[in-house]
């Protein structure tokens, strides 16, 4: 702890600052490819819930249960041993691209499908009415009306993977945390825990704050804005009563 | 294809080995208590979070809010792992004895001192979502019952320990569930530094397990680990937090759905 006090510690930090940016630039590659990876997972699970056939909903069920039951690191390790010791040469940048996606893509599935269920069967109906065909009614009318409800808890989950990426260091990673790790315990660099260990901290808060500061505040205005239509009508109906 | 058959013989004869079960079981008893433990203290230290954020809005009670609040989302937006390595260097813990670590299963009290660092890890972690769960049942509670337990004579703290935390508490049972699901999947991020919990010992096993599948010959021939120990023990170790997590999302799921009915 008295290391944070140390001009010397401090000076070693500064002197290995690009270690610490690569560090979160590699964080920020895997949580953005894991998170393009998640989508397309998250809303192939979402859709297949909510399509009303049978074995579709089985395999979307058992996808979500099994990734969200399980740890991730317990996930990330499976991948990386099962790959090594079949002789398969991925590299572990890949491995973390992968397995953060499949992690999240489970909970990206249970986003996507609370809210397409969000949306009245009413507008399905008349969508179908008009002539729209599944993919239609899906791109052009269900999807965009769940935009708004989606967004928080997705902006959540972005905010979780950018966290997860911290898991890449139990298979040898170069994500944000491996690198703070290698730096206060490497021979050269080695000691100073508390400046490495409050930079390390500090530049994952300055990413994931404004993240889940907005997601808190959409969140909140939603909620709003809800009470209000309630409001509204009831004070609608009210009014019809008098 | 013979080939394969005997690895995957060799494989789950590592499971059928007592020494191998009893030590992954026991890990299973470290996740589970370690689960528990911190559940419980971080409702302790949630709910004075909570309470804090939420109603310390007044007066130089207001420090203690930001304080809460600064708690709260430093440890939300920053991963469980850093906490690991912070404590594991900083965070001071009490000697523990020899007999004690012997109880444990430790051959030595400096794994009993990491276990216990880790524990505190993942129990700071889990305070500050814990707050914000507990906020979100506080925030549930009507405002009446405030004003009617005020007007009954009650003072501002047995308002809130007998009559608001406890609607408040009910109101999230299901949530908090749900958290436990979480802690038990995140008490393998302490198998980044002890290893005493399924995790840990599932990976240490696999390190060993030319010892155990049966390759071994002698110590000029020392076997090999084969892609089947990997598939058996991993998948051993995803059943077994499976069945525990599974059931537990059972429980939560029927309960939202009374609920809502």
């Amino acid at each position: 702890m008295d290391t944070i006090f140390s001009a010397k510690a401090w000076a070693t930090v500064w002197q290995y600052r690009a270690t610490f940016l690569n560090g979160l630039l590699n964080t920020l590659e895997s949580a953005v490819v894991g998170l393009v990876i998640a989508m397309i997972i998250g809303f192939a699970i979402g859709l297949m819930a909510t399509s009303g056939k049978r074995w579709m909903q089985v395999v979307a069920r058992v996808y979500v249960e099994f990734f969200q039951n399980t740890p991730l690191i317990l996930q990330v390790c499976f991948l990386y041993y099962a790959l090594a010791y079949s002789g398969v040469r991925i590299t572990v940048v890949v491995i973390g691209f992968v397995s953060l996606g499949l992690y999240h893509g489970a909970y990206v599935g249970e986003v996507v499908r609370a809210g397409i269920q969000s949306i009245p069967a009413g507008q399905f109906d008349a969508a179908r009415s008009q002539g729209f065909g599944y993919a239609e009614t899906m791109r052009a009318i269900i999807l965009p009306q769940t935009v708004k409800i989606i967004l928080p808890p997705m902006v959540n989950q972005v905010v979780a993977l950018i966290k997860n990426t911290s898991c890449l260091y139990i298979i040898g990673g170069a994500d944000l945390i491996a690198t703070t790790y290698n730096f206060v315990t490497g021979e050269s660099t080695g000691g100073a825990y508390g400046p490495a260990y409050l930079v390390g901290g500090l530049l994952f808060f300055l990413v994931c704050y404004p993240l889940s500061m907005m997601a808190g505040r959409w969140e909140r205005r939603l909620k709003e804005r809800d009470r209000q239509v309630v409001t509204a009508i009831e004070e609608q109906e009210g009014g019809d009563a008098a | 294809m013979s080939d394969f058959m005997n690895e995957l013989r060799g494989s789950i004869g590592i499971l059928r080995n007592p020494d191998v079960m009893g030590y992954l079981l026991k890990g299973l008893l470290f996740t589970l208590g370690i689960s528990i433990i911190a559940i419980l203290f971080s409702l302790l230290i949630g709910a004075v979070l909570a309470l804090v954020r939420n109603y310390c809005t007044r007066g130089p009670a207001r420090a203690l809010r930001k304080i809460a609040s600064i708690y709260i989302e430093l440890f939300r937006n920053t991963p469980l792992m850093l906490w690991m390595f912070v404590c594991f260097v900083m965070c001071p813990a009490p000697s523990f004895s020899k007999d004690f670590a012997k109880l444990l299963g430790f051959s030595s009290t400096v794994a009993v001192k990491t276990l216990f660092k880790a524990t505190v890890a993942l129990t700071l972690f889990t305070s500050a979502i814990m707050a914000e769960i507990i906020r979100g049942g506080l925030n549930s509670v009507a405002k009446g019952q405030f004003e009617a337990a005020y007007s009954q004579g009650f003072g501002t703290f047995r308002t809130m320990t007998l009559i608001v935390l406890p609607q408040a508490f009910r109101n999230i049972i299901p949530t908090l569930l749900s958290q436990m699901i979480t802690t038990i999947k995140d008490s393998s991020y302490m198998s980044s530094l002890v290893t005493v919990e399924l995790m840990g010992c599932t990976k240490l096993i696999i390190s060993k397990a030319n010892t155990y599948n049966g390759t071994w010959v002698d110590r000029f021939n020392r076997g090999t680990i084969n892609v089947t120990d990997v598939f058996v023990l991993f998948g051993f170790a995803f059943i077994v937090y499976f069945a525990i997590n599974f059931t537990l999302s059972c429980v939560v799921r029927r309960m939202r759905t009374r609920k809502r009915a």
